[in-house]
């Protein structure tokens, strides 16, 4: 099978021009096709790391009902101490969970003693959160990031509120609350910081610490609004969900309905959908790279087969079987889609690392200066090369079939 | 209707006892015999006889040649000698098989273990050497181990003398050198029967007596049957068997054997 390889490959090497074409054309679609996984993935990834690890965490535990009506903050439906312990002791049995942070969310208004507006506000127990969202600290634009995230008394606001509201850091400012039984108490706290605003949910949002929260919502008992939780390992997502959620929904309320929802980061960040985008559109430019596999290495064969009849016919008459010359062909088909794929991936790898060395800068909605940071996995690469090996073979099917079909006596007559 | 071939095994027993490859091979049946052979094509309603009633007797290791104007029918007859094509009626036995009975997977593994084939035009594969065109039937048909291939095809490259040429392609060759690599190819696999068709066509004078000669000293060394077409009459006047083609008939045969021996 290596001599018709190597007979193969000399039969290539005849139409020169052709088949670097052939090559350059499968080297572009490569390139292109690696070139948009690796610069898309790394935006997708970088995108869901700011969501998780700076706002959402992997998972959240609500209270039944309360995502639907989030965006009123709904303080009737926040997690008892009773129900906040059960969820804690389902957590710990899981071992996917690294950790998780218990917040109170809630609407406020926010003065500083000359103006008003409005803004959500979570409360956090500033340790828990920084170990659950990891990147937090790192959003701090103003103020000390070392320490905890913040103490008592202090607030963490966001960037466009401090702009808007002309506060500096050490300004004391007033948050005035409406608790559940619809009463109104205000507390002034000391701005600590000023947080860079991301995209999605939570991005725009202040932090207090929990127990100042509590007080100004008037609340008796230590209540939850939700838990957001961290995995060790992302890509345990889905199951971790599933044991989350099987563990928790022995937990009823008086009607014997379910009491808690388990949601993931893509069931609560609209950027889920643009991900789910980015996947298709990655379809889609497979497809198109298939396309031009097929088109060119299909082109290069079936022109290869009309030129080369009176030849066919020749090892034909001299007793080739039609399985040996439909070998030959296919053989041709699968060195070019070979000799394609490895230099389509030694460029587009190149390509990766020049964009790792001489990085590019995009702002991405309210975030500025964000790095690109290309990446692509073996499998990623393994899986075009096999898509592009295969279809390069598949082109060549029908000429290598007309080929090994041919009448020799038709085909040494040909002109 | 001409007479069936007087077996040349009688002959050379009456001449002394065989020996060489040539000799041995001529002791056995005949290669090649045919009775009543008919091919018609059709094209469209119009019918074209291009064999018609062929009897003819090819004993093994002859020199014979068809000959007879264009449109006689000699490549047709060549054709289904070399099973590429099935005759229309009669039958043709080649090498004691029926080729009416082989189907197109069973004819190419006939052709590949039994016949050679010369072409006018050469038909070397151009990306490939001497050496390469030579070894291609034993790589693309008969799949022999690397070191039987290497000895097998020094030695035909020895045979036509062709070795100082091994490395060059088909553009770096003359004619008559492109020929004799033709010939090693087509007798490479031990071919028992070589077919050729108009071989000295595209060649001058002296280049087609040199491969006809090329031709004898193979079929006298190896022992194989050349068979070939021409409408050469010089070329033809080289063969020890001659059958004359008209109209798709075989209108005459001449043994030259039998003219010395008699």
């Amino acid at each position: 099978m290596l001599d018709v390889f190597r007979i193969a490959g000399r039969n290539l090497s005849r139409y020169r021009r052709r088949t670097l074409l052939t090559l350059l054309l499968i080297v572009i679609g490569m390139l292109a096709v690696l070139l948009f996984i690796s610069v898309t993935g790394s935006f997708k990834a970088m995108m869901v790391g700011q969501i998780t690890d700076s706002v959402l965490g992997h998972l959240e535990v609500h209270r039944k009902g309360y995502v639907a009506s989030i965006d009123t903050l709904p303080l009737n439906l926040n997690l008892q101490p009773g129900a906040m312990a059960k969820v804690e002791e389902a957590l710990q049995q899981v071992d996917a969970v690294q950790t998780w942070s218990p917040r109170v969310k809630f609407g406020a208004m926010y003065s500083n003693f000359a103006e008003t507006t409005s803004i959500r506000i979570n409360g956090i127990d500033p340790a828990r959160e920084a170990a659950t969202a990891p990147l937090l600290p790192g959003r701090i634009s103003q103020g000390r990031r070392d320490g905890p995230l913040l103490t008592k008394g202090e607030v963490l606001i966001p960037a466009l509120l401090a702009r808007g509201m002309s506060n500096k850091i050490g300004d004391t400012v007033v948050l005035v609350a409406t608790n559940r039984d619809g009463s109104v108490n205000g507390k002034t706290f000391v701005v600590r910081g000023v947080l860079e605003s991301i995209s999605g949910p939570g991005g725009r949002d202040g932090y207090v610490h929990i127990d100042d929260a509590r007080e100004l919502l008037r609340m008796k008992e230590a209540e939850v609004s939700e838990i957001a939780i961290r995995l060790q390992d992302p890509a345990r997502l889905g199951r971790t969900e599933t044991r989350l959620r099987q563990a928790l929904d022995g937990l009823t309320n008086n009607e014997g309905q379910p009491l808690l929802e388990v949601h993931t980061w893509a069931d609560l960040s609209p950027f889920a959908n643009l991900a789910r985008l980015i996947d298709v559109m990655t379809v889609f430019i497979k497809i198109v790279l298939v396309s031009i596999v097929l088109v060119s290495v299909m082109n290069v064969m079936v022109m290869a087969v009309y030129e080369r009849i009176r030849e066919i016919g020749t090892i034909a008459a001299i007793g080739t079987p039609p399985a040996r010359i439909l070998s030959l062909f296919l053989g041709e088909g699968l060195l070019l889609g070979l000799l394609g794929t490895a230099l389509g991936t030694l460029v587009s790898l190149a390509a990766i690392y020049a964009l790792n060395v001489w990085k590019v800068h995009f702002v991405f909605g309210q975030q500025q200066a964000l790095v690109l940071a290309p990446r692509i996995g073996v499998f990623e690469v393994a899986t075009v090369a096999a898509m592009v090996i295969g279809v390069a073979v598949l082109a060549s099917l029908q000429p290598a079939w007309k080929a090994s079909r041919l009448d020799p006596i038709n085909a040494l007559r040909h002109v | 209707m001409i007479d069936q071939a007087l077996p040349l095994k009688r002959l050379l027993d009456a001449h002394g006892t065989a020996a060489t490859p040539f000799e041995k091979a001529c002791t056995s049946t005949p290669l090649v015999s045919a009775r009543g052979l008919t091919k018609t094509y059709r094209n469209g309603d119009v019918e074209v006889n291009a064999v018609r009633s062929a009897d003819f007797v090819i004993e093994p290791a002859s020199f014979v040649a068809f000959v007879g104007p264009s449109g006689s029918g000699k490549s047709t007859l060549l054709n289904m000698i070399g099973c590429l094509d099935h005759p229309t009626s009669g039958t043709l036995h080649v090498l004691d098989t029926d080729i009416a009975t082989l189907d197109r997977r069973a004819a190419a593994h006939f052709r590949g273990s039994n016949i050679g084939f010369i072409f006018q035009d050469f038909n070397l594969v151009p990306v490939l050497t001497a050496y390469e065109n030579i070894e291609y039937p034993l790589i693309m048909v008969q799949q022999w181990a690397p070191q039987q291939r290497r000895e097998q095809v020094m030695r035909l490259l020895h045979a036509v003398g062709m070795e100082a040429q091994a490395g060059k392609r088909p553009d770096q060759l003359s004619g008559g050198q492109k020929q004799r690599v033709a010939v090693a190819r087509a007798l490479v696999s031990r071919a028992k029967l070589v077919l050729a068709d108009e071989p000295t066509a595209n060649l001058d004078h002296d280049t087609a007596y040199r491969i006809i000669d090329l031709m004898k000293q193979m079929r006298d060394e190896f022992g194989t049957t050349f068979v070939f077409s021409t409408h050469d009459p010089k070329i033809m006047s080289e063969a020890e068997l001659t059958f004359t083609l008209e109209d798709g008939r075989v209108v005459s045969r001449a043994d030259k054997r039998e003219t010395a021996l008699a």
